[in-house]
């Protein structure tokens, strides 16, 4: 049976334009910019960028303006936008030795070459509401000191001259694109890293969070953590050679964890890793502890059942749009379905109330 | 430095170049003449990463990238590969591009070039001048016991 379902055009109409009116809100107040966006919310503008898998700080800020700081919404215009660009290639992978940090902590070892440099971080802040903020805008000039010009070197090299950590084999292989082949499970970790990193921050953060409660415990330590920018480089056919084409911010993290060995591997450290665009190190954290619990058949551990460890679970459940949009179609028009859920309700009522009387006679 | 390297230099710095930078020493010049070979056109490029930092490389995410080609009337090709959905910007930076690769390329670099990557190297060391200042100068203190 088919319902007529029109004369909406109107309302939905109209609706847009109270919600253009919304998202101005009191026209007393001044509107904001995409560039205050930009400048002042930028760790919510990275969030946008790594979740929307788009790199594009002004279009991250647009989105988040447009999507009344709705993240998720925003990245979902973020993701609908990149669909329409066409690609000119894939780049050279980023150098993150050669990376200019602006933050580099190790808890593995405190005097690590080139230091713990703490950067612009909200640890060791008293995370007390603080109300100047909200009565003027001015701060004084930070700090600076004789800036280290050559790179810092990465804390798991250290490990790897010793052979302790299980070293990271270097290829050029070409690697799987989860935005142009449909998932194929058990999938690479190329594949889930690619998933991770765009993953949903706090679907990636509660999986982390699992494991550090034990459901296949890991025993993560932050050998490193860094944030600053990386030069990208593309290899242009037209020109026969490299060059950069950008700077982008990233954070990258790198855990150590404990490793017992196993029937195939000797006892050593193992390692887990995050790498997000932006400063965005709560997920690079979380990335790499769910990198590191997804990793046990090729370490030869045991499926202790854990989530954090089913790759089709995580994989399949990590990424906001895909979740929201099926989560949200729930809402839109099912009048037709209800109608046959309603008959087939009143008709086994009716089937029990007439099963209960013949009973009764 | 060989030519190809000088121009790898000099185009990967109009890439990373902020667009407001590079007009503001460009557009007191007078255009010179020229056709398209290719419109500036915007796509995106699929940056990737390795796998603990050394290993194998994954697909992380794609940037935005405006490029461009054209040729100027004396016959210098230029291309532009620059960061960012900033046509005017390719346009600039593949003009410079090809006037690097005439007669007024020592001009182009000591009026354009060489101070966009004075600017740039500033507000790098600005930065890494800030970040200098919050490492942590661990002390021990002696302990009582011998």
């Amino acid at each position: 049976m088919y319902v007529a379902v029109k004369g909406g055009e109107r309302a939905i109409e109209n609706a847009h334009s109270w919600l253009a009116e919304e998202r101005r809100g009191d026209t007393a107040i001044p509107e904001l910019t995409v560039e205050q966006i930009r400048e002042q919310m930028k760790l919510a503008v990275n969030r946008v960028m790594a979740e929307g898998s788009l790199y594009d700080p002004d279009l991250a800020a647009l989105a988040i303006k447009q999507a009344r700081g709705d993240l998720i919404e925003a990245v979902f215009l973020i993701r609908a936008y990149r669909t329409t660009l066409p690609r000119f290639g894939a780049t050279r992978a980023i150098d993150t030795g050669d990376m200019a940090c602006i933050r580099r902590i190790s808890a593995t070892f405190k005097d690590a070459p080139g230091g713990q440099v703490l950067g612009p971080t909200f640890d060791y802040t008293h995370r007390l509401l603080d109300f100047k903020l909200a009565a003027d805008g001015d701060v004084p000039e930070a700090p600076r000191a004789t800036p280290r010009q050559e790179p810092t070197p990465h804390i798991t090299g250290f490990l790897n001259r010793e052979g302790l950590i299980q070293t990271e084999d270097a290829s050029d292989e070409t690697p799987p694109d989860l935005t142009r082949e449909p998932m194929e499970l058990p999938g690479s970790r190329a594949l889930r890293l690619q998933a991770l990193t765009r993953g949903d921050e706090g679907f990636v953060l509660g999986m982390a969070y699992s494991t550090q409660r034990g459901y296949a415990r890991n025993h993560a330590f932050v050998g490193e953590l860094r944030i600053g920018t990386v030069a990208v480089e593309m290899d242009i056919p037209e020109l026969g050679f490299a060059i950069e084409i950008g700077e982008i911010e990233v954070t990258e993290c790198e855990t150590v964890n404990q490793f017992t060995g196993s029937k195939s591997e000797p006892a050593q450290f193992t390692r887990g890793y995050g790498l997000v665009f932006g400063q965005t190190e709560r997920k690079a954290i979380s990335m790499a502890l769910v990198d590191r619990a997804l990793r046990w058949r090729e370490l030869g551990e045991d499926d202790m059942g854990a989530p954090a460890q089913d790759e089709e679970f995580v994989l399949y459940h990590s990424d906001n749009i895909q979740a929201t949009g099926f989560l949200e179609h729930i809402k839109l028009p099912h009048y037709v379905d209800f109608q046959s859920e309603l008959e087939l309700v009143r008709r086994l009522r009716r089937d029990a109330e007439s099963a209960q009387q013949e009973a009764a006679e | 430095m060989t030519e190809m390297t000088a121009r790898k230099d000099w185009m990967s710095l109009l890439a990373n170049a902020p667009p407001k930078a590079l007009a503001a020493l460009w557009d007191t010049r007078e255009t010179p003449d020229f056709t398209w070979l290719r419109a500036p056109e915007i796509g995106a490029a699929m940056v990737r990463g390795r796998m603990g930092g050394t290993g194998a490389p994954f697909n992380m995410g794609e940037m935005t990238v405006t490029r461009c080609s054209l040729q100027l009337d004396g016959g210098a090709v230029g291309h532009a590969y620059v960061q960012g959905r900033d046509k005017a910007h390719a346009e600039r930076a593949a003009l410079v591009d090809a006037l690097m690769q005439t007669d007024a390329a020592d001009r182009v670099r000591a009026e354009v070039l060489d101070p966009l990557r004075a600017d740039m190297t500033e507000r790098a060391e600005a930065r890494a001048a800030r970040a200098a200042a919050t490492k942590v100068e661990f002390f021990t203190l002696v302990r009582g016991e011998d």
